[in-house]
């Protein structure tokens, strides 16, 4: 497909995204303050912070970068490096399926119920 | 090459944009060049994406130790940065825009702001650094730790902040450069840039992607919610 890249687009299309980047950015700070779902558990405004993150990225990809009028191929690139990103957090899963071998000086405080026991100390010289 | 286009330029008297002799016209050419930087950017990706790896994995295991130190951070610092970088990608975009519409003086005068901008956030983000210097909270010998949790875990976060943050300023550093590159050539009517938008086209797209990084920054280190 042949498109044009000499076409302008109309300034109120730049107008327009810097307005909603700068909504979505206030309302980012706002819902930092303000505690989303159950007590002491703060998932909900992680997934609420980044979903307007990614929103404000894909905003900026599309209108910004002009990825919206892009050819196929500059599409394929664009997605190719972000998909590439969500991949990555499959390492978690190294991580998530062990278990957890504290460093040294590093152990959770001995109050905490759900800490397993200290590793062992190397005798003083 | 659409009529409308071809009936603008007439109008305005310009040139076309230069072929060069290795493509076989000008849509594949700019399809070329414009790959070409996204091939780059995958890159860039790739090289904050480590990064951005061992902070989630860090926060998800000393999540108490990142809320605590990010209280020290000031957000409404952050915040004006945000806006600055967020405003400084609008006029990187206008400054594409009047390139597209062979508009040389809005270009320049757009360019302008957009370094005006870029240096406003350094001097901001100086300003934040330098507090944190004084308050000595700047992994090292020197990182001093008056908290709850525990200094290692403290001066983690910290280590991330300056490490990501660091990263990124020196980002703005570079497209500081490559922008009063892009200025001073575009002025100059260089061969180069002459009657092509696609220069300035792509160091907005390193541009932009600079913004990207900062949209992600900003909630990850400054908005931490309890």
């Amino acid at each position: 497909m042949k498109i044009d890249h000499s076409h302008a687009h109309p300034i109120s299309m730049y107008l327009k995204t810097f307005f909603a980047l700068l909504v979505l950015m206030v309302l980012t700070v706002v819902m930092a303050f303000v505690h989303v779902g159950p007590e002491g558990n703060s998932v909900l405004n992680n997934l609420i912070a980044m979903a307007i993150a990614v929103t404000k990225a894909v905003l900026v990809v599309l209108f910004f970068m002009h990825v919206k009028f892009s050819t196929q191929l500059t599409k394929f690139w664009a997605i190719l490096g972000f998909l590439w990103f969500l991949l990555m957090f499959i390492m978690f899963a190294d991580y998530t399926t062990r278990p957890r071998e504290y460093i040294r000086g590093w152990e959770p405080a001995a109050e905490d119920p759900n800490a397993p026991a200290a590793l062992p100390q190397p005798p003083a010289r | 090459m659409s009529m409308k286009t071809e009936a603008l330029q007439a109008a305005h008297g310009a040139e076309e944009q230069p072929l060069h002799h290795q493509f076989e016209e000008l849509p594949q050419q700019n399809e070329s060049y414009v790959v070409g930087m996204w091939v780059f950017l995958v890159t860039e990706i790739m090289f904050f994406g480590g990064m951005f790896l061992a902070y989630v994995l860090y926060r998800w295991r000393y999540s108490e130790a990142w809320f605590e130190a990010h209280t020290k951070l000031d957000i409404p610092l952050g915040t004006t940065n945000t806006v600055v970088l967020l405003t400084s990608s609008l006029t990187m975009a206008l400054a594409v825009h009047f390139a597209q519409l062979r508009n040389k003086r809005l270009q320049l005068a757009m360019l302008g702001a957009t370094i005006g901008l870029a240096c406003v956030f350094l001097v901001i983000k100086a300003f934040e650094w330098s507090a944190k210097f004084q308050h000595g909270l700047v992994p090292g010998p020197n990182f001093t730790w008056e908290g709850l949790v525990p200094a290692p875990q403290a001066q983690l976060f910290y280590s991330l902040y300056f490490g990501m943050t660091g990263l990124h300023a020196l980002h703005v550093i570079i497209g500081i450069v490559v922008i009063g590159v892009l200025a001073l050539l575009t002025a100059l009517d260089h061969p180069l840039v002459k009657n092509d938008f696609i220069p300035t086209e792509l160091v907005g797209l390193y541009w932009h992607f600079v913004d990207i990084v900062g949209i992600f920054l900003f909630p990850l280190f400054y908005l931490i919610p309890k």
